[in-house]
């Protein structure tokens, strides 16, 4: 199994990280030795092996669904690198 | 008293609740050797001046019946501070300033603590050596251009060298227990669900715990009874009956079964480590514990395991830096051009590769070949622990295949350095509790770790084995101070 330059480029749209030719032509290389540390999961039969998906043996508790922070509007507002007022702006997307 | 910042935790809590010290005093100790030691690069954000106030405050109507009555302490900055910048040594969280505190830095407040400042680690915790930080690399007090271990870096340097009596740090594949072990000091990584992860920024969240970072057992207890709580904020956090774990602590060990897994003994393992080992076990003999040779069969399969698990999970939790509500944001032509410029720009080179593998193992048409196999992988490794456990009460081992290297080393060889957490990630995977203890040199004077890995909710008992060992083992840090001119 390996990895192209085609591939990576599909992930990078997926993952919404932008690559110019030669970051992708660098991670075709670390991303082909990472993964053939991976393959050698393909050593193991699992196919009567229940996947784990958690650890905590828990059952999810379920609580009141009620406001308990303050109103932190401002400070929320202010983390944002771009606002208007009460809104976080983007760039235009509907024409 | 000249020599404060030299004293454990458990002398300056003593020594305050005495009266033989003030708050104001041990924090003005603290932030002075701090700020001379500037050239290790362990904080980020420094916030001295309220550290000194808060001293100042607590000492006028001092509350001398909690656990850390006005001990300062700067803790990993991917705890999430109230009105405290929060970077998770990264580029995109740079000026975010959060409006909550994490639960567990508020249990250590709720305790009388003081917080003296925000400390360095790998960017997002991805890292085995403190060198994807954003903010750069942090020196080793062991000597000089040594990595400090990560992704607590920041954590370990601080604690070794004596900027903070203690701190915390979080370890999702050994970023506690690694640096601790290339520090000469004591880290250990609780049983998942131990203690909160709310407030912690995520990188893989079914694996991730807070935990104490100590220059000693005893320390390490006690910060652990104040941070183990259940939270309901965290939906993962389990309500298990907690020890009190520093009151609770005994040197008495004698009967307990300590188990050797055979498959630790790596290829390549440097010698010194395989002595280190055989003299751990000589220690834990000589404390009354009866050795019993084990086997995990599928230790072998642990790392990669890892590193399709947790790069899947962190690519998930990494979707939310977006550059619209918070953090960095590069300017581009649309939305969707400005999420890309901006997660190029804002993340590092080994946040990137581990957002894309994970990606990857997650895309349609390979989900079963890799993200479901290793969670089939990962059930293979926890069942070689239970079934381990039926024959022994703990397991020891070397906490890392090798000493602190120095910076740079690995940085171009991203498998070489994910080997360093080959003993450390089988205990998160299986969700266990694992302690770090310095247990001495090798050649080049570095310190070496070893490792007890516990019973899920066994604490306890794995503290006790630390604190009867540390005695035997009477390990002295070499710390010379190089870097105060």
């Amino acid at each position: 199994m390996s990895i192209d330059l085609k591939t990576i480029k599909h992930i990078s749209k997926l993952s919404r990280i932008s690559v110019d030719e030669k970051k992708a032509e660098k991670l075709v290389g670390d991303l082909n030795s990472i993964f053939d540390f991976i393959e050698k999961l393909n050593e193991l039969k699992t196919d009567n092996v229940e996947p784990l998906t958690s650890v905590a043996e828990t059952t999810l508790k379920l609580r009141s669904d009620e406001v308990k922070s303050k109103n932190l509007r401002d400070q929320v507002i202010k983390n944002s690198p771009k606002e208007n007022e009460d809104y976080f702006v983007v760039p235009k997307v509907i024409e | 008293m000249s020599d404060i910042t030299k004293q454990s935790l458990s002398e300056l809590v003593e020594n305050i609740k005495s009266k033989k010290l003030s708050s104001s005093e041990v924090t003005k100790s603290f932030v002075e050797r701090s700020d001379k030691s500037k050239a290790l690069n362990t904080y980020i954000t420094e916030d001295y001046a309220n550290a000194l106030n808060k001293a100042k405050k607590f000492d006028e109507k001092p509350n001398l019946n909690l656990k850390l009555p006005g001990i300062p302490m700067a803790v990993k900055d991917l705890f999430c501070t109230t009105d405290l910048r929060t970077t998770a040594g990264s580029k995109i969280l740079n000026n975010f300033v959060p409006t909550y505190e994490s639960t567990v830095t508020q249990n250590i407040w709720n305790e009388g603590a003081i917080l003296m400042g925000k400390l360095n680690c790998d960017e997002f915790a991805m890292g085995s050596s403190n060198e994807t930080s954003f903010f750069g690399n942090v020196q080793n007090p062991i000597d000089k251009n040594l990595v400090p271990g990560g992704s607590s870096g920041g954590s370990s340097s601080a604690v070794a060298a004596q900027l903070t009596p203690i701190t915390i740090g979080t370890d999702t594949g050994g970023s506690i227990r690694q640096p601790a072990s290339f520090t000469g000091t004591v880290g250990l990584k609780p049983t998942y669900g131990s203690c909160s992860r709310y407030g912690i920024v995520a990188f893989a969240s079914s694996l991730d715990q807070a935990g104490p970072m100590a220059q000693n057992v005893k320390d390490c207890a006690l910060l652990q009874e104040v941070i183990s709580t259940y939270d309901e904020k965290d939906s993962t956090s389990i309500d298990f009956k907690r020890n009190e774990y520093s009151k609770d602590l005994t040197k008495d060990i004698k009967g307990k079964k300590i188990g050797i897994p055979k498959e630790y003994r790596v290829d390549g393992m440097p010698k010194e480590i395989e002595d280190l080992w055989k003299k751990g076990i000589e220690y834990a003999k000589d404390c009354g514990a009866e050795i019993i040779d084990i086997s995990l069969p599928h230790t072998n399969y642990a790392l990669p395991t890892y590193y399709i698990v947790a790069p899947a999970e962190a690519s998930s939790n990494l979707a939310r830096y977006d550059g619209v509500k918070y953090g960095f944001r590069a300017e581009g032509e649309n939305l969707i051009d400005m999420y890309e410029k901006t997660r190029s720009e804002g993340f590092g080179a080994e946040v990137q590769r581990r957002i894309m593998i994970g990606t990857y193992v997650l895309s349609s048409g390979y989900y079963d070949a890799y993200y479901l196999k290793a969670q089939k992988v990962r059930k293979l490794i926890k069942n070689d622990f239970d079934d381990a456990y039926k024959k022994v009460d703990a397991i020891l081992t070397p906490s890392t295949p090798s000493s602190a290297f120095k910076i740079g080393e690995k940085t171009n060889d991203p498998v070489s350095m994910y080997l360093n957490d080959i003993f450390t990630v089988p205990v998160n995977l299986a969700g266990l509790p694992g302690i770090s203890i310095p247990a001495g040199h090798d050649a080049k004077g570095y310190p070496l770790g070893l490792q007890i890995i516990g019973k899920a909710f066994d604490e306890q008992n794995i503290l006790n084995i630390a604190y009867a060992m540390e005695e035997k083992i009477n390990f002295k840090n070499n710390i010379t101070d190089w870097w105060i001119k």
